[in-house]
């Protein structure tokens, strides 16, 4: 069983981002490290192929500049090889244009099963899973918490308002699969050696018949007509605990009258 | 463009209809003159619900037969755009249907979508839609530039639910179309998870535990403490990873958003994906042994001090009461 996982590169969500003042979007000038929430689907993969006995993990990215260090990570920790996909007109790119990008891609390598985060750290739409799956006419299942395959079809554990359903879903789909599903391992020291030479396909909008004016900036058709500071909250009484500071509190409570 | 007829993504269990699909139904109520839902289900058992709150319409797609809500119902509002029957502006929630909901139709109607949205105000024959950045420290505005439907995923919490007593929504059926190969999915059982007192997002009063508890087993002081208060528990993304509790006992930027009357936040730091999910709370007591925690920058109540001191008293309190 061949499954591509897509993983977004990031800037380091610990480094808080700041907005181009011209543009209106996010300067990203800084180098780029797997999305930790794809770690995830990365850990799953591996070990879906492992319980099929036979296939592999490829992975498929996106981004504007041509970095490939989150791609590294990934193939340290076991996949095979990465396809990525980079262009200058790229940048910009709305949720839309970015699963129009992935899912041709995706396409080129012909998978039994896709698998992507429900939402990525830095833009956080979690709208590009449905939209992948819409473009290529695939079912799909999202915020799965557990996933199985046996033969042709996927079972999913996929979370809901009050519990999981179970889910039944013929191959090929799309599967998005939430944080802390899965423990993703360490990429060992063998593994950062060996990803050094792992293959990682290079693309550009042209080499995927995509039309630079339809993605990126040119293609993403919303814009961003205002940014302000937030309003900020103010900070109270701090006191320091004695032995009694849960008075306080219920005094707190009290006065309040939810108690 | 233009946001004269909106559409809201509804959704509901056994009949009752969910908070956020009747808090879409406020803002859009405010937004435009004629608003309408479109559902999944026994519309004819939430007509007089969603009428109640302002719903002239319910556009009912009829039972999903264990299959999935989301290329079910974009296929039958995009159909309806083509015919030109749709609405100018449909509104989903962040919820599991609603994002999937949003997601598959943008991608049918080639049309952007703009999400995580907290606010939404007219701009011209437009709407925009309004995005905490950066942890909720600055805010963007965003419109779309294109003609057509715009579709807006909106954060739940972010507007109040108001009856307006009205009659009831008049149900219309809305046809879906062929799936071909986009519908196969079959949920084949449900689980609930077991859970006593109110819902985290619509509890009173929350109390949320976070790393700062120590081990696993503390996190039962914060289960104490929110049912004594009849309130829900919730947690910070650090326990939730580390398996201590499930994921929906979690607040934040990507668990659930909470405006309680009162949040305890117990060892929790306040990183800023955090605080997105609980700073709309009306008052916020926090308990941490570190005084810079960011955490007392928005507490109106800081204790600074050990959790494992002061939950017991706090709960030996409250028993005594
Ligand atoms: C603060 C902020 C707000 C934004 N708001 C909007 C908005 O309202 N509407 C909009 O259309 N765009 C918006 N964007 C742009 C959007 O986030 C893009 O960056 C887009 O390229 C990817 O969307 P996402 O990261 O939100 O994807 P999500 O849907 O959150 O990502 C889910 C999963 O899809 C896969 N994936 C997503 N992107 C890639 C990639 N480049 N390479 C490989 N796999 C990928 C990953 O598995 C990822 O975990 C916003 C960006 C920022 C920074
Ligand atoms: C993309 C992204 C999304 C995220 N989404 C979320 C989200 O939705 N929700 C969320 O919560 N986090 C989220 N996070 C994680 C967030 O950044 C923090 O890592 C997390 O909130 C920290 O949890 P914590 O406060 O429990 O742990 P810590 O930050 O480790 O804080 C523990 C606190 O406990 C205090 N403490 C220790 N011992 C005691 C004691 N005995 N008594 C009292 N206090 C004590 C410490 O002083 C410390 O302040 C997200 C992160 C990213 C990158």
């Amino acid at each position: 069983m061949d499954v591509v996982v897509c993983v977004k590169q990031i800037p380091d969500p610990a480094d808080p981002g700041e907005l181009n003042p011209d543009t209106k979007t996010l300067k990203r000038d800084t180098k780029l490290i797997l999305d930790e929430s794809d770690s995830y689907g990365v850990e799953m993969a591996l070990q879906l192929v492992d319980a099929a006995g036979s296939g592999e993990v490829r992975l498929v990215s996106m981004t504007p500049g041509g970095e490939t260090g989150g791609l590294r990570t990934a193939l340290a920790m076991g996949a095979e090889s990465a396809i990525l996909v980079s262009d200058e007109a790229l940048a910009g790119s709305d949720s839309l244009s970015t699963a129009k990008v992935l899912a041709a891609a995706i396409k080129r390598s012909n998978p039994d099963l896709i698998l992507t985060a429900t939402e990525s750290s830095d833009g956080y739409t979690g709208t590009v899973p449905e939209q992948v799956a819409e473009i290529l006419g695939l079912p799909s299942v999202t915020f799965g918490k557990e996933v199985s395959v046996d033969g042709e079809q996927a079972t999913i554990k996929r979370q809901t308002e009050s519990g999981y359903d179970v889910v039944d879903c013929p191959l090929p789909a799309v599967i998005s699969v939430t944080a802390g599903v899965v423990e993703p391992r360490y990429p060992s020291f063998k593994g950062i050696m060996a990803a050094k030479n792992k293959p990682v396909e290079e693309l550009d909008l042209a080499a995927l018949g995509i039309d630079p004016t339809t993605v990126g900036w040119a293609g993403a058709r919303q814009e961003i007509t205002e940014i302000a500071d937030a309003a900020a909250r103010e900070a109270g009484e701090v006191i320091v605990d004695e032995g009694e500071a849960h008075e306080r509190i219920m005094a707190f409570l009290d006065d309040l009258k939810v108690l | 463009m233009g946001f004269a007829k909106i559409w809201v993504h509804g959704e509901a269990s056994d009949g009752v209809v969910a908070s956020i699909t009747l808090e879409l139904l406020a803002k859009a109520r405010e937004l435009a003159d004629s608003v309408e839902v479109v559902i999944a289900g026994d519309a004819d058992s939430v007509a007089a619900e969603l009428g109640d709150h302002g719903a002239s319409v319910v556009h009912s797609i009829g039972s999903l037969d264990n299959g999935l809500a989301g290329p079910r119902i974009a296929s039958a509002i995009a159909d309806a755009c083509s015919q030109g029957s749709g609405p100018d502006v449909l509104l989903c929630g962040t919820t599991y249907d609603g994002r999937d909901v949003a997601g598959r139709l943008s991608a049918k109607l080639d049309t952007p979508v703009i999400t995580n949205v907290v606010d939404l105000k007219p701009d011209g024959d437009r709407l925009l839609g309004h995005e905490p950045v950066f942890g909720g420290t600055k805010d963007v505005f965003t419109g779309t530039t294109v003609e057509g439907l715009d579709i807006f995923v909106v954060r739940p919490k972010s507007f109040v639910a108001e009856s307006t007593g009205g009659g009831p929504a008049s149900v219309s059926t809305l046809q879906v179309g062929d799936l071909g190969n986009t519908g196969t999915a079959v949920v084949k059982d449900q689980f609930v998870e077991e859970s006593s007192g109110p819902r985290l997002d619509e509890a009173n009063i929350v109390v949320s535990g976070g790393r700062g508890l120590g081990e696993p087993e503390k996190y039962e002081m914060i289960e104490k403490l929110a049912s004594l208060v009849k309130g829900a528990p919730g947690a910070s993304r650090a326990v939730v990873d580390a398996g201590w509790v499930p994921y929906s006992y979690q607040v934040g930027q990507t668990g659930k958003v909470v405006k309680p009357t009162v949040y305890l936040a117990c060892g929790i730091s306040g990183a800023t994906q955090h605080l997105v999910g609980m700073k709309g709370s009306a008052n916020i007591i926090a308990i941490n042994k570190d005084e810079e925690a960011p955490i007392f920058g928005i507490a109106d109540l800081g204790i600074v001090g050990d959790v494992h001191k002061v939950l017991p008293k706090l709960i030996e309190a409250l028993e005594a009461q």
